[in-house]
């Protein structure tokens, strides 16, 4: 494949450059402009030596240009997308939404990326969404789900002051997208920042209530197929352990219940590889980026 | 009533206070202000099976004996109910409406963990007569409490903070941490020992730097576990420090071990000369009439809990880790031993499964 669309990431920090080195790898899109408001942010000036041009003066000068990108990718804050979004549709310029703004339908890849790819914008949840929701839709596949919990644990260090001061939101937003992408019935998220020094790699653990006369055959294999799927793109997605059953009992009021343990490493693109958190983000985002390209490009 | 004549001899000018709760409220004649956590670190032990008639008995007799705080909530805090913590055989919100419908005098206190729970659930037990609002962090995290403090200050909540799992920090740590909720809008911050890890001056040191930070604009607290046999004697220490509010339980009906037996620590205040305001025969009275019908056994210092003490694990795996080394024909105390290692943090229940396996695993591969 030839042509590629090009794209501007907008926020130089962590995740944007993260995201920029996942970028340059694509066959599909071409990062062009790192778009950031600091003139002293190190980003812009790593942006710079990988040959994007690189701009402080803000998404106001991206606009005020020429030629404007296809795509924006959003790595600022969800109150700065919220404000954009609609200048980025007015232009014409598709969005992939890293912030927690929620302007477009919610994408995680694995499980319902092919229904967003003609969409104008689509937003990557959470990174305990991005994590946990493909294997509560991978039990759903199996059997109906009436209530899923996850809990994510990743490194103090990975989660940044937006998540800090923004917790409630984290917990509310990944446990939406349990119900509408996962498929249970009802949903819950709990996250914990774990300090510990070498900093743990990101773990993921997913809890779903079923029949009491399940196959758990069918379950455990769709889960190990969707691992498969999300590996496609997060080579550092994987299962700690087999599917856990439980027996209906008290203590699972009534329901079989299901265990999954994941652990979730990152490639160390720019991120350290513990911030697995961070990583499937950018990953995500890359992938449901490549899907809009490739259905524009009719490829 | 006081049947102990005062003050321990020999005793009075080493336990005199230089900070007490009365200088925090002025409408108070209290040295120190106890709150008692059956309700809410008991419920690990329970379960969290308490029944609606219970929690009326709790409150009722604690209420009657001067206990200025209680406790009510899921063991985990608001929103606690779920796989990984247990769920709640009562609603918690419905079992704190009751709790303040009960209560005379005491006030009725709730706690939450960010990440855990929400604003919404402060709301609730708010509306349901909660009027402390407990807000826990790891003792590294405090920024995420920041939204929380601050919604709990607009609605009128009186604000506590909890460094859960102190004795992983130095004492400058906490202070700093301290200060995040305080300027957040925290009104009194605790030194929350969670896995009963800390001995004597490691609760005194922790304590003073923290009212070295705030204590100017703030009252500090203390919270302790029996997994080391130190509760008591670790809060002693804290109060001398400079702590004005104190955690216990009575009977130790709490987390792992227990908490600081809080029927004991008012016999202790009492010979210290301490005022506590709750009568020490009406609390050894609830302690054995109310408190042990309700509990499903002793707290009790096993090969588990001080385990936990040992290795610094968090206080409420206790039961957590029981269950999977059933589960799995594992060891229990390895699993703590591990979880420790692996240095787990309070909210973590899910991966001592993951530990169990592993272990079980090892053995196969062993056998």
């Amino acid at each position: 494949m030839s042509r590629k669309l090009s794209a501007a990431i907008v926020g130089p920090g962590n995740i944007g450059t993260d995201l920029m080195y996942k970028l340059l790898r694509s066959d599909v899109i071409e990062p062009r402009w790192m778009i950031g408001v600091d003139p002293a942010s190190p980003g812009l000036a790593r942006a710079e030596s990988e040959g994007l041009i690189a701009t402080a003066e803000g998404v106001d000068w991206l606009l005020k240009q020429d030629e404007l990108p296809d795509f924006i990718f959003e790595a600022t804050s969800a109150y700065v997308h919220r404000a954009y979004a609609p200048r980025y549709a007015e232009a014409g310029i598709k969005a992939v939404d890293l912030t927690p703004a929620a302007v477009g339908p919610a994408c995680i890849p694995a499980v319902n990326g092919n229904e967003h790819a003609g969409a104008e914008n689509v937003n990557m949840i959470t990174c305990g969404g991005q994590a946990t929701i493909p294997m509560v839709a991978a039990v759903s596949r199996a059997t109906p789900v009436s209530y899923a919990e996850i809990v994510a644990s990743v490194a103090s260090l990975s989660a940044g002051p937006g998540t800090r001061q923004n917790i409630d939101e984290f917990t509310q937003t990944t446990s939406a997208g349990v119900v509408n992408i996962g498929g249970a019935a009802q949903g819950k998220a709990i996250i914990i920042l774990n300090p510990a020094e070498p900093p743990m790699i990101m773990r993921d653990t997913i809890f779903c209530a079923v029949g009491a006369e399940v196959d758990r055959e069918a379950i455990t294999a769709s889960v190990h197929a969707m691992v498969a799927a999300v590996q496609d793109y997060v080579p550092g997605y994987r299962l700690l352990q087999e599917p856990q059953f439980d027996d209906p009992s008290d203590a699972t009021r009534g329901a079989t219940k299901v265990s999954i343990f994941i652990e979730v490493e990152g490639a160390g693109d720019f991120l350290p590889p513990y911030s697995g958190n961070l990583d499937i983000m950018t990953a995500a985002a890359t992938r449901a980026g490549e899907g809009m390209a490739r259905k524009v490009l009719g490829a | 009533m006081s049947i102990s004549g005062g003050n321990v001899s020999g005793a009075g000018e080493l336990n005199a206070l230089t900070r007490t709760w009365r200088d925090t409220d002025p409408t108070s004649d209290l040295d120190i202000r106890l709150t008692d956590t059956c309700l809410r670190d008991g419920s690990h032990h329970k379960r969290h099976q308490f029944t609606s008639d219970e929690v009326r008995a709790i409150v009722g007799a604690l209420d009657d004996a001067g206990v200025p705080v209680i406790e009510v909530t899921h063991g985990d805090g608001l929103g606690g109910s779920s796989f990984n913590y247990g769920f709640s055989k009562t609603p918690e919100q419905e079992l704190i409406k009751i709790a303040a419908e009960t209560a005379k005098n005491a006030k009725i206190a709730f706690l939450m963990l960010p990440g855990l729970g929400t604003k919404d659930d402060i709301l609730m037990a708010q509306d349901n007569g909660g009027s402390i609002c407990r807000i826990a962090t790891h003792c590294t995290e405090a920024d995420v409490s920041e939204q929380h403090f601050k919604l709990a200050r607009e609605r009128g909540l009186e604000t506590v903070g909890f460094l859960m799992m102190s004795h992983t920090q130095p004492p400058e740590v906490l202070a700093k941490q301290a200060r995040i909720m305080v300027d957040a809008g925290c009104q009194c911050v605790y030194v929350v020992d969670s896995a009963g890890a800390l001995i004597l001056e490691g609760v005194s040191d922790r304590v003073a730097a923290v009212v070295a930070e705030i204590g100017h604009e703030a009252t500090v607290g203390f919270h302790g576990h029996e997994n080391l046999d130190l509760g008591a004697g670790n809060t002693v220490m804290a109060v001398r420090a400079g702590a004005t509010q104190i955690d216990g339980s009575v009977r130790r009906f709490g987390a792992g071990a227990g908490n600081t037996p809080l029927d004991c620590f008012v016999g202790i205040a009492d010979k210290l000369g301490w005022k506590t305001g709750v009568d020490f025969l009406k609390i050894i009275d609830a302690s054995e009439d109310v408190i042990r019908p309700a509990m499903p056994e002793e707290c009790r210092l096993d090969r588990m809990t001080m385990m936990m003490g040992y290795a610094g694990v968090y206080s409420s795996f206790l039961k957590h880790a029981g269950n999977a080394a059933d589960r799995y024909g594992v060891s229990g105390a390895r699993i703590l031993a591990e979880a420790g290692k692996r240095k787990l943090i309070g909210g973590q229940e899910d991966q001592l499964i993951d530990i169990a396996l592993m272990l079980k695993r090892e053995a196969e591969l062993g056998a």
